[in-house]
């Protein structure tokens, strides 16, 4: 029990990650329906953006320095394969029965994996990434919080929050909202819907190369499998908030790490339970409880009950 | 109407050409035969993971396998023979291992095959290259079952298919020699056991556990990863917490890295020791100096310190390959090199031809063929283990893995 605080606090910079990953997941569902399977790519492209800046850099420059401009350049890289992907796979499919784009998707997944697994320089084991350097922080006696889970606690709610006050009270951010609610008529109200869902993409893509920064500077290493665990979870953390909601796409995420974490550490302590818990057991426990959700209130937990539009 | 007509001209012509383009490929396979003139071809299968997270390791074998048919070819060294490789890819998931070998059997001119990387890939390959009779070398495979039956452990060794052979010693030697080092010369008393579910990790970490129990250690913990994942922090925080001076992983490099990079992070200086699945560089690029210390065990003798191994090692770089030879370089390029000296003493047998059986003569061949190859002395005993018992432990030391110790294991 004594073990409890760095628990929660491993599984909130988990549940970060799959937050931040996760808002990419539900501004695409929310604007246009569709589920981008290769969401967990273009996280993995950022990393990779990320760390090829990194690379140009000169090395033994500060990483005060460093990580912003990592975040640019990761962000850059993600969001222009999401552009892209928007403008080449989804856009000609805008009118096509709801399984093509969704395929397209998945397969986009697959290409963008193996293109980086085989063209970018030694792509094929894990690459290192800049770390950290230095302890971690005491809290307090029996919690140690370390650089990068630090790093993300604070980004992802400080992300979260510019990114509510662009959608409440900017034009745009409006914009998207009537695009959500009702594409015609946001047209006729004179709303570029195409700009709009671009945006979205972008936005998403821009998270994602956040994050992405945050995970590598966590484990020091990338590679070019990690999008699909981290997608298929950020994914079902979405679901869990309630797809289309951006606040449940954080909050479904924090659930989800907290569940995974406690699982690996507590259910084995429940009498009974020894042979359900630790690590083997942590992904069954997180999706029963996605499950069990979604029986009780399947439009997840923040999500809104909306009659499906004609 | 014009829409039905067009779908169906384009359905017809499809299928025509895919017709077309299966006889094609026949075809061109005899056409290949008669093209060799007086040299008959023999293919080398390899099955090995060559894409996906293992796939350093996979190329490195797919690599040395065609090291291995160049040189021979080049010192035409079975005359009348041209050595071929078919490498196909198994993703190190079993189904496609499975899929390969009925592939590379159907394959008439393949008389041997190299592979697979995965104990748990080559369970279900084993049965399709028995029923055809056909010789499989695995340069990687370490659990015993595969070679000895499932009551290995209980002393009943029976060998169940008399076409898998080895040239690495298996998880026997390897998971006893680790638990000996760690306790007698490491002086670690109390380990935390953590496997990857998978055949081979399991099945080390097992044997792992019950030497280092019976040599009077304590196992204090145990936990489970599962493989892809990367986040462990929770269970590293469970072997902080644990008290363990010590940790053993059986499994491979993508998640030993970051397990016992994550295990330091919390705080916890102990050192992560575990099998030939970890001997690799990208285990330590997770995290540079923070993994000095860790261990891990490897089969045969280190290969930049045997003499045959200086020439392999010359004759790789020389070739070009994209990739390094990785672990299993080395005893891929013997267990390629056994299929050529098997092919060789049947030809040699049979007036320098090739017979109409040659598989299943080749498969006998195997189990007598003796020869110095890059790891050492590659032979095979009753069961088609390897007679070369010889493990290193190897110590991460400045960011490099350094071997400390090496022995011959006696049972």
């Amino acid at each position: 029990m004594n073990e409890l605080p760095q628990q929660l606090a491993n599984g909130l910079a988990l549940g970060a990650l799959y937050g931040l990953i996760a808002i990419g997941y539900t501004m695409v569902y929310g604007i246009v329906q569709l589920i981008n399977f290769a969401h967990g790519e273009i996280f993995m492209i950022g990393g990779f953006g990320a760390l090829t800046t990194y690379l140009v850099l000169p090395s033994g420059t500060s990483l005060m320095v460093v990580i912003p401009l990592m975040i640019i350049g990761g962000a850059l890289a993600s969001v222009a394969v999401a552009t892209a992907a928007e403008r080449f796979a989804y856009r000609p499919l805008r009118g096509a029965p709801r399984l093509a784009p969704l395929i397209t998707a998945i397969g986009l997944s697959i290409v963008l994996q193996q293109l980086v697994w085989g063209f970018y320089p030694e792509a094929k084991k894990p690459r290192s990434f800049p770390e950290f350097q230095g302890e971690s922080f005491k809290i307090l006696d029996n919690l140690y919080l370390q650089r990068a889970d630090a790093f993300i606690l604070v980004l992802a709610p400080l992300c979260m929050l510019a990114l509510g006050l662009f959608v409440a009270k900017s034009r745009s951010g409006r914009a998207m909202q009537a695009t959500a609610q009702d594409p015609d008529t946001a047209k006729l109200m004179g709303i570029n819907t195409d700009r709009i869902i671009v945006m979205a993409f972008a936005i998403g893509a821009a998270f994602a190369a956040v994050a992405s920064v945050a995970y590598g500077l966590d484990k020091g290493q990338i590679n070019f499998e990690m999008g699909f665990i981290l997608g298929l979870k950020a994914f079902t953390a979405a679901v869990l908030g309630g797809i289309g909601n951006i606040y449940g796409a954080m909050v479904g995420g924090i659930v989800l790490g907290l569940a995974e974490a406690l699982s690996i550490a507590y259910i084995e302590e429940i009498p009974g339970m020894q042979q359900l818990g630790g690590g083997a057991w942590a992904n069954v426990w997180a999706f029963v409880l996605l499950i069990v959700v979604l029986l009780v209130r399947p439009q997840g937990l923040l999500g809104e009950r909306v009659a499906d539009r004609a | 109407m014009r829409h039905r007509s067009l779908i169906i001209l384009t359905t017809v012509l499809t299928t025509g050409a895919l017709t077309l383009t299966a006889c094609g490929s026949r075809d061109d396979n005899s056409k290949g035969n008669s093209d060799s003139d007086s040299k008959t071809t023999v293919v080398i299968g390899v099955d090995a993971p060559l894409t996906g997270s293992l796939s350093a390791l996979g190329q490195g074998i797919k690599n040395s396998v065609d090291l291995a048919a160049r040189t021979a070819n080049k010192n035409n060294e079975v005359p009348g023979i041209e050595f071929k490789i078919e490498a196909l890819d198994d993703q190190a998931v079993p189904a496609s291992g499975q899929a390969n070998a009925t592939k590379l059997v159907g394959n008439k001119e393949v008389l041997g095959a190299v592979g697979p990387l995965n104990s748990g890939v080559a369970q279900s390959m084993q049965g399709v290259f028995e029923k055809a009779d056909l010789t499989q070398v695995s340069p990687a495979n370490t659990n015993p079952s595969l070679s000895q039956g499932d009551n290995w452990g209980k002393g009943d060794s029976k060998r169940v298919f008399k076409t898998y052979f080895r040239t690495c010693a298996t998880d026997v030697v390897q998971g006893k020699f680790a638990a000996q080092y760690l306790y007698n010369k490491a002086k670690k008393k109390q380990v935390f056991v953590v496997d990857d579910k998978q055949t081979y990790g399991a099945g080390l970490a097992a044997i792992f556990s019950a030497e280092f129990k019976r040599l009077g250690g304590k196992v204090v913990g145990t936990d489970h990863v599962t493989v892809k994942e990367t986040d462990f922090s929770s269970t590293a925080d469970k072997v902080k917490s644990s008290g363990a001076d010590s940790v053993y992983y059986g499994g491979q490099y993508p998640e030993g890295g970051l397990l016992s990079d994550q295990i330091k992070k919390t705080g916890a200086k102990i050192p992560t020791m575990g099998g030939d699945g970890i001997y690799d560089p990208a285990f330590i690029s997770a995290s540079g100096e923070a993994n000095d210390g860790d261990f891990a065990t490897s089969v045969g003798y280190p290969v930049e310190a045997l003499p045959t191994a200086k020439q392999f090692i010359k004759d790789y770089n020389a070739a070009g390959y994209k990739d390094p030879f990785a672990a299993y370089g080395g005893y891929s390029y013997d267990a390629g090199w056994a299929i050529i000296q098997a092919v060789k003493a049947v030809v040699a047998d049979n007036d320098g031809k090739l017979p109409a059986d040659a598989r299943a003569q080749v498969t006998e061949a195997m189990a007598k063929v003796s020869f110095d190859g890059v790891t050492g002395k590659v032979s095979f005993d009753e069961f088609g283990d390897t007679t070369n018992k010889q493990l290193t432990v190897y110590q991460v030391q400045k960011g490099a893995w350094k071997d400390v110790e090496s022995a011959t294991f006696e049972d």
